[in-house]
């Protein structure tokens, strides 16, 4: 086969991009690239930017993904990131209906991120905000040296998932409360009396008392943080000592954090979005004859299942094509779902033709949680074998668990959940009235991995500066691992 | 488009060489890639720093995916990350696995690990003789007849004969068209290798164990296969007595009894003498086991025989001990304070699956 010439590809955009329009999506201008695969391993280490601030772990990132191409253990087909105009990198060694297919699947990928809820926040100038965080960080390396700052670099990487991935959509609090100080002091409430009788109804000693306890009141409310925060980088770079430039740093990874973490909230129905387009589009029109097997193929690699993993591709196209088939038939609403007969469900289809515009709708509106939850149904599991696993302890191996719909679903959304990440908040910043940081873990079922809390508590008494701490639960039981700045200890902490 | 990937791969390349920045050396781990040999998922062995988190632990995790099976049947191979949408952050990344071939995988080990080539020992060389159908032949069976071949030999005499015209194309072979496949006879010189497996398998050897053995034995496996031709396995396991068993069995069987190192080794001695003369045959010897042996004496006795009728026909006798929380492990030390002079015993302590590789490039580092 002869190499393709950049002309020969991007030749084909103007006709997929019609077709794109034509079937609704609404994209951000695409500027495709062509690269070849060293290129494509750069820029995916570099997560799509072709500018990022100095840091191994993009070298790691790069040794991984092109020794994973040169052993032919896994090929990249495209890249692209979420700005406007949108960048999308092809690999230029593949075949044209490769291509193809990539490109739709690129347009079908834009579409998501300028439309879908969870990316309204991100910013779309991306590529010029990481080149000026790459600047930044140069700047501060020329100040104080590369080991000083990529050491402080890798502390705040170890802490980089303590973010809270759904502020940006929702407000927390209802604005500042005014500071306590200004607020008038608060009297004790006396019952009504006659002045001569009020020593006796209101007795001295019950108002002192009632002082005392009006005071602690004050004084635990201006507790720091007032709520349990979520977002932990925030509190460290408003409340941590901090020099200017760590400061500054610590800002950046937490930027770029809430950059990418939509990615990882929509990851099921972004790529499953994506996959149900380049198949509509290759099949309804793009496809020219003799390119069907080779088609074939790719797509059936790209929603392969891959044993004891749930394909995302997979998952989600499936389920997309799900919700269009029960929105095209009327497969809705109060009758159907009280509906006892099992033939008439099977054979349900009240002709609404919805389906199209549903699938819309969904992309707008849901991210992975509430679309397993809205859309995961007990006949889809049923129809394509979903079963739930876990961990069976006492033969050190995971096992089928259930084929049942509840714990399908529940197993599916717990690793949804935070990303599939422990949530973690700050919950007192003067622990011990000792300025000691004592963060939280909401248990739910799985501990955390004792080795690495001990060491990310150790990166976090670097920011800190004073003793860290965290409380979760081990062998059923609440436990508090602390750093104290020379040991990590662990204590158990008594019930009450 | 320029890119400056390089300082940051350097930088990596560095603290994985152990240069700089130690403080993150107890981060770094291998295997992470995964590849796929027939039905078996493999990690490959390249470096990566894992920076911590507070993250889940690795045991209790449940999760969702798709396939048969019953209730209560085991997953196959550890669900990792899997679970259900991975967390990742990167962007649209399309990615696929695609299947190793043993080659490729010993090639990637090579690479990783920068193993040397084997130089097989300079003894008889074995000629084995091999016919290859590469030839053509002007007469042969009509069974072997070369379709193609004759084709274009017709297609050939009627275009110089004039005979043929592209209105109709009709190509019509006649008797001296024919051609056919003939063989070629070519010699090969060929080195044969016996990999001889020990494992103690008394009571002190668990699952955990016997899982670290079977990683070090695939990848020896593929190593050895790689650079020879034609390799020949052999299992021995032993408690206080040994036995020859099948790869299953090796890998299975549990004893309570207790240990006798040395019965192994007369073992492997006596089937060297039997069946793999020095002079022939490259032989590969691996003993693995968590370190405890029956007595002193024993020790001593496992040394002489060692010394005196492994050793010396061996290319390499490879002894791997394994850490247990049973046993008390001396019997790395006892070899490498009593046993000198003989470059082809390589011993390496293995504490957990993360030290795999680094025992790997022990045994095979030296180019034997």
């Amino acid at each position: 086969m002869q190499t393709l010439t950049e002309k020969d590809v991007l030749s084909i955009q103007p006709e997929i991009e019609k077709i794109a329009a034509q079937y609704g999506l609404d994209y951000f201008p695409i500027i495709f690239e062509l690269v070849d695969y060293d290129t494509m391993s750069q820029l995916a280490a570099y997560g799509g930017f072709p500018v990022r601030y100095p840091h191994w772990r993009f070298g790691m990132e790069y040794d991984q993904l092109s020794k994973g191409y040169r052993y032919g253990l896994q090929t990249i087909y495209e890249m692209v990131i979420n700005t406007n105009p949108c960048y999308a990198y092809l690999m230029r060694s593949n075949p044209l209906v490769d291509q193809k297919l990539v490109m739709a699947h690129v347009y079908a990928h834009c579409d998501f991120f300028k439309n879908n809820y969870y990316f309204s926040h991100t910013n779309r100038k991306m590529i010029d905000e990481m080149a000026n965080h790459a600047i930044r960080v140069r700047r501060h390396i020329d100040a104080h040296g590369l080991d000083t700052v990529e050491s402080f670099i890798d502390t705040c990487l170890s802490i980089e998932n303590l973010i809270d991935y759904h502020s940006p959509y929702i407000r927390r609090q209802a604005g500042k409360k005014e500071l306590e100080e200004a607020a008038p002091r608060k009297a004790v409430k006396k019952l009504r009396s006659k002045k001569y009788m009020d020593r006796y109804i209101n007795p001295p000693e019950f108002i002192e008392a009632q002082m005392k306890e009006l005071e602690k009141q004050q004084v635990d409310h201006r507790a720091l943080p007032e709520k349990p925060e979520r977002d932990v980088l925030l509190f460290l770079m408003e409340h941590a000592p901090l020099q200017n430039w760590q400061h500054d740093i610590l800002s950046i990874i937490r930027e770029e954090a809430y950059y990418f973490a939509p990615q990882g909230m929509t990851k099921i129905m972004n790529e499953g979005w994506a996959t149900y387009w380049h198949s509509t589009m290759m099949t309804e029109k793009l496809l020219h004859p003799s390119e069907v097997i080779d088609y074939a193929e790719h797509h059936s690699g790209t929603i392969a299942n891959h044993p004891g993993r749930l394909n995302p591709y997979r998952i989600g196209f499936l389920l997309l094509k799900d919700i269009e088939e029960r929105w095209n038939k009327g497969r809705f609403g109060k009758a159907y779902d009280e509906c006892e007969d099992i033939l008439a469900k099977k054979y349900w289809d009240t002709a609404a033709g919805l389906g199209r515009q549903k699938i819309f709708e969904v992309r707008k509106l849901y991210n992975d949680i509430t679309f397993i939850d809205t859309f995961l149904t007990e006949e889809f599991c049923r129809e394509h074998k979903l079963f739930s696993f876990a961990y069976n302890k006492s033969n050190k191996q995971y096992e089928i668990e259930s084929r049942e719909f509840k714990m399908i679903k529940q197993r599916l959304l717990q690793n949804l959940t935070n990303l599939g990440q422990p949530i973690i908040s700050v919950l007192n910043a003067n622990f011990q009235n000792r300025g000691e940081l004592l963060l939280q873990h909401q248990f739910e079922e799985t501990e955390l991995d004792k080795n690495y809390a001990a060491d990310t508590l150790k990166n976090l008494h670097a920011v800190w500066k004073r003793p860290v701490h965290i409380q979760s639960l081990l062998e059923e039981r609440p436990v508090l691992w602390s750093f104290t700045g020379e040991e990590f200890k662990q204590t158990w902490i008594s019930g009450n | 488009m320029l890119l400056h990937i390089d300082n940051d791969h350097n930088r990596f390349r560095q603290i994985i060489k152990g240069k700089i920045k130690e403080n993150l050396r107890k981060y770094i781990s291998r295997g992470e890639m995964v590849g796929r040999k027939g039905k078996d998922l493999i990690s490959i062995p390249l470096p990566q720093i894992d920076l911590p988190r507070f993250q889940f632990g690795d045991n209790g995790r449940g999760g969702a995916s798709q396939g048969d099976g019953e209730p209560g049947d085991p997953l196959g191979g550890d669900p990792g990350d899997g679970g259900a949408g991975e967390a990742g952050n990167q962007p649209g990344q399309h990615l696929r696995e695609v299947e190793l071939t043993l080659e490729e995988l010993a090639e990637i080990l090579g690479d990783e690990l920068e193993l040397p080539n084997i130089q097989p020992k300079g003894k008889k060389e074995i000629i084995s003789k091999k016919d290859r159908y590469t030839g053509i032949s002007r007469v042969g069976p009509e069974s072997l007849r070369h379709f193609k071949r004759t084709f274009r030999e017709a297609l050939k005499r009627q275009i110089v004969s004039g005979q043929f015209t592209y209105e109709r194309p009709h190509i019509v072979p006649i008797r001296e068209d024919y051609r056919y496949r003939s063989w070629k006879t070519t010699k090969l010189p060929e080195s044969n290798a016996v990999i001889i497996y020990m494992m103690d398998v008394s009571g002190s050897m668990w699952d955990e164990q016997k899982h670290i053995v079977r990683l070090e034995t695939f990848w020896i496996d593929t190593w050895l296969h790689f650079q020879y031709k034609g390799v020949i396995t052999r299992y021995l396991i032993h408690d206080a007595q040994a036995g020859e068993v099948d790869r299953d069995t090796f890998f299975s069987v549990r004893e309570n009894g207790g240990t006798v190192i040395s019965s192994a080794y007369e073992l492997c001695a006596k089937i060297m003498q039997e069946n793999y003369p020095a002079e022939e045959w490259n032989v590969y010897a691996f003993h693995f086991s968590d370190g405890d042996n029956w007595s002193r004496e024993d020790n001593k006795l496992c040394a002489e025989i060692l010394r005196e009728k492994i050793l010396p026909k061996v290319n390499l006798f490879g002894y791997g001990q394994v850490e247990s929380t049973y046993g008390s492990g001396e019997f790395i030390d006892f070899l490498d304070e009593n046993i000198t002079g003989f470059d082809n015993l390589v011993l390496s302590y293995i504490p957990d699956k993360d030290s795999i590789y680094d025992s790997i490039k022990d045994f095979l580092g030296k180019g034997k």
